[in-house]
């Protein structure tokens, strides 16, 4: 459980720790086959074509030349394996260049430069001013005074403001000389990967300093892949090494996430595989079955019973395996993965969605989701920085029953405030001297001005506010701080910082004034937290009042109070928190459990408010996705009264009477229970009301609602559209996504700080806001954006068109395979159902990998709605939602579809090449032929337009198919030798091919039309709305905007599912999101068309 | 690094420290390449309708006037030739029987003057070259004569019971048809049939070789006398200048085949009764396949083959109707396209406003 390191313990035997050699490389030269074919076989569809390419190797059974299925098959494991190895070879090179930097140790009290892999735990190490940490240690000492130094963690964590850390009291003032003899031990837990927490104790030996051991947190450490900054020189002992430092353990992929149009493909292409293996079955039995009464009068194929080897009754079913293993295509993956890097890189490129001001463009990290953000069904967000800006400026503050700024709007302006620090009224000074005290930021001079470095936005806000209001901070040392209030220097020392938590909420310094010596502990924090530790006989009205008043206002508030503390109480709890602190487990709740002995009986200073600015275009943003039928739920750390005005300002709840808000409050369990309980009643009663409904819950009644009531708190979820959850831990927006995720949602979740990086990562789909919280939840997304606004643009545009795409290739990559199975199984049944294959084995193999990809691919540029016209119709998303472009239903479609045109291709080329002309090889090619012309149509009809690109793809593969036949055909060995030649002469094989694509495409045409003109869905409607405008404004200089809006006045939600209005809906057979829109409340007023396929 | 391909900034104008990260600007990146966009409207879609109708019925009545320009002669002869045996078993062990004498005279009589050439097919029926041990019964290589004594793919009958290869090897040599036809016209006027060219040119040149089939050939010594296999082949002449073979070899897709036999270079008058010696030595008889001998001239689209002509002439006929029938559909009940208020989420708020009255 622990480790014990010995600081410059030389007789350690290497090999106890592992050494510094950093390896991220996946594979080495040895394992990297094994490994890496090991991985790939690990997909269940990989694992079917090996087993294919198999049983192709068995000459008796196979249809083909085993290389139509060996060539693709090697050939997609090459790309992939190449792939891997380049990537890891990049890995491999950065590893290196790591472990050969060369680093100052001590070595035998020698300081000497070894490469940064030969570190061992316990070595002590020199680093100079912007040197990378090279793996995690604890500080000894540093050049600057007061033992601290200044680190950028941009690489852990993503912030790139400078963060202190300070050297371990006992080592503070040791002189350079004195560090080269230092000795001791350090008992640290064993290697984990929390970056925010370092439980350790640390003891020197003497003569150093006496027996006692002193805590370590992180504050303490140097962490690998830091940066030095700002710092002559830092010494410190290593402590974790190689890949068992913290960002060393924390690293690894995350678990990939599969889109539901994935999930779509995989249980469609089962479904496929049942359907093959029920063919197979049938197939085989006919098979023997003729083989045995009518296989034994055809003498001159020599099938005999009694010669036969046992096994022969299996040879004809495993042939027909064969020949129907083309009906799970090879080539949908690697097409599906080329298309999906491409809507990744659109993504990547869109200037619409590049924020200007912080240069930061949309990234998508995650290459393999982009469908499921057209999916995406409710939007977990968070507030601050997210929705807001994360600008914070103080606008208010209430000192002793006085609120100011009431009159000018801002309190550093009112003339008030300025005269009562002019006339230093005690509590108003008292005020500003907590605001500027307690806190942890950092003053840094930088030619003669003042700035200041913090990690959190409010801290920076309120400590500006205090130096405008004469209360500088100018200094802090590792144990005190410099305050200026109008020449008047006040030096303090700070004894103890209770530290803020996500738990605690608060946050309380205590310190030492140097020129009174008395103790006082400030704190500030969250209102109700600080409200219920005030002391009892304090008035806090007013403050409350104000409090409540600024919350309205959309103002984020924190509460300011003081105590001073007698010497022996103080002194007396200073054990108790020496003794937490030094814990080695739990000691967060143990720290937490101490702070509370002392934050009691406070004197309230008074409030201040700080203003966050709403991003711009937030309001309009979430309008729309709430139109595009997104629900939205907001979780946020702020107090609830803020968090229902944000939400009121950015149209995410309707004021009265549109909206309504219910509240699920309570403290303990009954009071939680009946609150959820007469919510839900309210929501079930008035869910036939046009009427937007919200409920509001905060952290504490959540907690109890997760743990307790978790099936009502289920219900109230999928009947509440909107929600706001404030008070909410970082765990539990995780929870909360979860919970969404378990009712069969598509979620997206959205946050910028760390605090969010759990929520994204919990997601269907995460999205970070590269913000000032840092870059944290930008690089755990999915997909990282610098404006919230620009995620109506990620989900309409982007995620609509790629679901779309994708919807089409997928199903399109299985008719086109059935299409020529199914071609396979009709001729099967003219060849005495023996599994003669009709097509030659370079036709099948060229079929999957160039005829049907490449026109299919141009499909990345296809749009079947202008942008305009989906960012102005949000509702056409439903479509994508409800999984209306593929789901059993338009896949029966396809699949019929394939039946009619392989049905088609055969009977056709059958009576046409009858008699004279029937020879086996000329047969297939028209055959083929016509397949592939019925292609060249059905990829047109299906695609809404054409650029250039589709035009080449199209057109140019039938011209590529006549080349490559053509020249295959004058190869002289070859069993095609001569035939594309002869076909093409003959009038009778052009008039199969047109007999072939008319009889094929005409029934498809005409009820397309039909669909289209006379059963308009509504993306038809739409497009014919748009061919209108288009042409009305050419003709005449149109008045009003021709693509308007369609959406008649305000449609509130409705949430009505009564059947009797589910009765009058068109719902097809077949469609499996029948009951998953039933299940959404919205079912009625979406029609429902599937006429896609067919 | 995901953006290192649209992070090159074009704004180095600006001497900014930093690369700006703005994306380029192109038409494919930003996804607005121009395009046009077809809708189905009715006017496009009676259009196509109609054309197809207007191209197909012409063509379906040259392609039908074509396929009754061929005069066809088919005479079916399994039967006849067969001395009358009934059933099958006599058949077959007629058939089988070396010694019998299976030449039989078949009467046909020209329906109509048919020019020269007059083609000779024979055709079987419910006869499987497409079955997969029989197609697959042959070497390539060997038929080329690049390795005479290659036979690998050709099992069972790939060599002798003595391991010699056999040449040509396989079962569909093996199974060669040699049923023989003799023609006359009239009485006794010898009709000859001309039997060179009847097959592929290519097959002639590149796919078999100058190479002699192996003595003795077939091999039929280790089975039993029922399984004689088909015709002998001369084992002086080259594979190449057996044409009969190579016509063979050019395997059938259909169960239903007809295969050159050979070519009457002269006019036959319509009346003309043509008499034909048929030695009947090919076993159809144990799976109860049919024979026929055709007779028939040629246009260009091939042999007498009604099917292209009826399907383009009924695809047209069906077109022209659907044509009309859009048509008629469109005037009497013209659709507004294009109509907001057939959007769903608008007909809810109709419906939704109108129930809260």
């Amino acid at each position: 459980m622990k480790r014990f390191v010995y600081i410059t313990d030389d007789d350690l035997s290497p090999g106890v720790y592992c050494n510094n050699k950093i390896s991220n490389t996946k594979y080495n030269l040895i394992n990297f086959l094994p490994k890496n074919l090991w991985e790939q076989f690990s997909r269940f569809m990989n694992k079917y074509f090996l087993l294919i390419a198999c049983l192709q190797l068995w000459p008796l059974i196979t249809p083909v030349n085993p290389a139509s299925t060996w060539g693709p098959l090697i050939l997609i494991f090459a790309v992939s394996a190449t792939k891997e190895a380049w990537d890891d070879y990049g890995r491999y090179q950065l590893d290196k260049l790591a472990n050969e930097r060369s680093i100052w140790v001590l070595k035998k009290g020698i300081k000497t430069r070894i490469q940064a892999q030969d570190i061992q735990v316990g070595d002590i190490l020199w680093l100079r001013d912007k040197d990378e940490v090279p793996c995690d240690m604890v500080l000894l000492g540093t050049s600057e005074p007061g033992g601290i130094c200044f680190v950028e963690t941009s690489a852990i964590d993503g912030e790139t403001d400078l963060k202190t850390r300070v050297v371990p009291p006992p080592c503070i003032g040791l002189t350079s000389d004195l560090l080269h003899k230092i000795k001791g031990v350090i008992e640290c837990p064993t290697p984990d990967k929390d970056i925010r927490r370092f439980d350790a104790n640390m003891r020197l030996f003497p003569p150093f300093t006496d027996n006692d051991f002193c805590s370590l947190t992180i504050n303490n450490t140097l962490l690998q892949s830091c940066f030095l900054r700002n710092t002559e020189w830092a010494c410190g002992v290593a402590v974790y090494t190689g890949n068992e430092t913290k960002l060393g353990l924390s690293k690894g992929l995350p678990e990939p996430k599969l889109t539901a149009v994935d999930h779509m493909i995989d249980k469609l292409t089962g479904a496929i595989f049942v359907f093959q293996i029920v063919v197979v079955i049938i197939l085989g039995v006919a098979g023997n079955a003729w083989r045995l009464s009518e296989g034994q009068k055809i003498w001159y194929v020599k099938y005999f019973v009694k010669s036969a080897p046992w096994f022969e009754f299996l040879v004809i079913p495993l042939r027909f395996e064969l020949l129907c293993s083309i009906m799970i295509p090879i080539s949908i993956k690697v097409s599906l993965d080329l298309v999906k890097s491409v809507y990744s890189k659109f993504i990547d490129w869109d200037l619409q969605m590049y924020d200007e001001n912080t240069d930061t463009p949309a990234v998508a990290h995650n290459t393999a989701i982009s469908e499921d953000l057209g999916q995406v069904e409710y939007i977990l967000t968070d507030k601050t920085g997210t929705l807001t800006e994360n600008i914070m400026a103080f606008k208010r503050c209430c000192i002793n029953r006085i609120c100011y700024g009431e009159a000018t709007g801002d309190a550093l302006t009112d003339p008030m405030l300025l005269r009562a620090v002019h006339d230093q009224i005690p509590e108003v000074i008292k005020f500003l001297k907590v605001m500027a005290i307690c806190n942890t930021v950092v003053p840094a001079k930088s030619g003669g001005s003042l700035t200041y470095k913090a990690q959190s936005q409010d801290e920076e806000a309120l400590v500006q506010a205090a130096a405008h209001l004469h209360m500088r901070l100018i200094n802090r040392t590792a144990s005190g701080l410099e305050v200026d209030f109008l020449g008047d220097m006040l030096h303090v020392e700070i004894l103890d910082v209770l530290e803020f938590t996500s738990e605690r909420k608060r946050m309380s310094v205590i310190v030492r004034e140097l020129k009174t010596r008395k103790i006082k502990m400030v704190t500030k924090g969250a209102d109700e937290t600080i409200l219920s530790i005030v002391h009892p006989e304090q008035q806090c009205r007013p403050v409350i009042e104000a409090v409540e008043h600024y919350s309205q206002m959309g103002l984020r508030t924190m509460c300011i109070a003081w105590r001073d503390l007698e010497e022996e109480e103080y002194n007396s709890w200073s054990l108790k928190f020496k003794e937490a602190s030094s814990s080695v487990t739990d000691r967060e709740w143990k720290v937490a459990e101490v702070c509370q002995l002392i934050e009691t009986n406070l004197q309230l200073l008074g409030a201040t408010a700080i203003e966050d600015k709403l991003q711009e275009g937030v309001p309009e943003t979430i309008q729309t996705l709430r139109k595009a039928g997104i629900n939205f739920w907001m979780l946020t750390g702020d107090k609830q009264s803020t968090a229902i005005q944000i939400a009121l300002s950015c149209n995410f709840v309707l004021p009265e009477p549109e909206g309504q808000l219910l509240h699920v409050q309570g403290r303990t369990q009954q009071e939680v229970q009946m609150s959820l309980e007469r919510v839900l009643r309210t929501l079930r009663m008035s869910s036939t009301e046009p009427k937007d409904i919200a409920f509001v819950i905060d952290g504490w009644a959540l907690e109890i609602a997760l743990n307790d009531h978790k099936d009502d708190f289920e219900e109230l979820a999928m009947l509440s559209k909107t929600a706001i959850c404030c008070r909410v831990t970082p765990t539990q927006k995780a929870q909360l996504v979860e919970l969404v995720k378990k009712c069969d949602y598509r979620t997206l979740a959205i946050g910028d700080g760390g605090n969010d990086v759990r929520m994204i990562q919990e997601a269907h789909v995460g999205v970070g806001i590269s913000g000032r919280e840092g870059l944290q939840a930008a690089r755990a997304a999915d997909f990282s954006l610098g404006k919230f606004m620009f995620l109506k643009r990620l989900i309409l545009i982007h995620g609509r068109y790629s679901y779309n795409r994708t919807a089409f290739l997928s199903q399109y990559s299985v008719y086109k395979s059935l299409l020529l199975c199914f071609i396979q199984i009709f001729f099967s049944f003219v060849s005495g159902v023996s599994g003669t294959s009709l097509f030659n084995s370079f036709s099948l193999m060229a079929y999957n990998v160039v005829y049907t990809s490449i026109p299919v691919m141009t499909i990345v540029h296809d749009k079947d709605l202008r942008e305009e016209t989906v960012l102005q119709n949000p509702q056409i998303l439903y479509f994508c939602q409800a999984g209306r472009l593929i789901n059993p239903s338009t896949f029966a479609g396809w699949f019929g579809r394939s039946l009619y045109h392989a049905a088609v291709v055969f009977l056709v080329t059958i009576h046409v090449y009858a008699n004279e002309k029937c020879d086996l090889e000329e047969m297939s090619m028209v055959a083929f032929s016509g397949c592939i012309w019925l292609q060249a149509c059905v990829v047109p009809l299906e695609m809404n337009m054409f650029t250039s690109i589709q035009v080449i793809g199209i057109l140019g593969n039938l011209v590529l198919f006549y080349v490559v036949n053509f020249a295959v055909s004058m190869i002289k060995w070859g069993g095609m030798h001569t035939i594309m030649y002869r076909i093409c002469h003959q009038p009778a094989y052009w008039l199969a091919i047109l007999l072939i694509v008319v009889i094929g495409m005409g029934p498809v045409l005409a009820l397309k039309y039909f669909r289209f003109v006379y059963r308009p869905n509504a993306i038809n409607v739409l497009q014919h709305f748009e061919r209108m405008a288009a042409s009305a404004s050419s003709t005449a200089a149109a008045t009003e905007s021709p693509l308007r809006s369609f959406d008649k006045g305000s449609v509130p939600f409705s949430m009505s599912s009564s059947k009797a209005e589910l009765g009058s809906v068109y719902e097809p057979l077949l469609c499996e999101s029948q009951s998953s829109s039933v299940k959404r409340g919205d079912a009625p007023w979406v029609e429902l068309h599937y006429y896609e396929g067919f | 690094m995901s953006t290192n391909g649209a992070s090159t900034s074009d704004n180095g104008a600006v001497p900014a420290k930093k690369e700006s990260k703005k994306p380029k600007y192109s038409r494919f990146t930003q996804q607005e390449l121009p395009a046009c966009k077809p809708l189905l409207t009715p006017g496009w879609v009676i259009a196509i309708f109609m054309i197809v109708g207007v191209v197909f019925i012409p063509i379906g009545a040259v392609t039908l006037l074509a396929s009754n320009g061929v005069v066809e002669i088919v005479q079916e002869y399994e039967n006849q030739c067969t001395r009358n045996f009934t059933t099958r078993e006599q058949k077959v062990s007629f058939i089988q029987d070396s010694t019998a004498i299976k030449t039989c005279n078949v009467q046909l009589k020209v329906p109509k003057d048919m020019n020269a050439p007059v083609y000779i097919y024979y055709q079987l029926d419910n006869f499987y070259q497409n079955h997969r041990r029989y197609v697959k019964s042959r070497n390539d290589q060997q038929l080329r004569g690049d390795a005479v004594n290659e036979t690998s793919g050709c099992k069972p009958e790939a060599t002798t019971a003595d391991g010699q290869p056999i040449r040509p090897c396989g079962l569909i040599a093996w199974s060669l048809f040699n049923d023989t036809y003799a023609f006359s016209k009239g009485v006794s006027t010898n009709l000859t049939v001309n039997k060179k060219g009847i097959s592929w040119k290519s097959d002639r040149e590149d796919k078999f070789g100058a190479i002699k089939p192996s003595p003795n050939y077939p091999n039929n010594q280790e089975t039993n006398t029922s399984l004689i296999g088909g015709g002998r082949l001369d084992p002086d002449t080259p594979l190449n200048e057996q044409e009969d073979l190579i016509v063979w070899m050019r395997t059938a897709a259909l169960p239903t085949f007809r295969k050159l036999y050979g070519k009457i270079e002269e006019d036959l008058k319509v009346g003309e009764s043509i008499s034909v010696r048929i030695e009947n030595n090919y076993n159809t008889y144990t799976f109860g396949g049919g024979k026929k001998l055709v007779l028939s001239t040629t246009s260009w689209l091939g042999g007498k083959n009604s099917f292209l002509g009826i399907a383009y002439l009924t695809v047209g006929i069906l077109s022209m109707f659907l044509a009309l029938v859009f048509f008629l559909v469109h005037f009497k009940n013209p659709r507004p396209l294009g109509d907001p208020s057939y959007l769903s989420w608008n007909r809810k708020a109709h419906l939704s406003a109108n129930s809260a009255h």
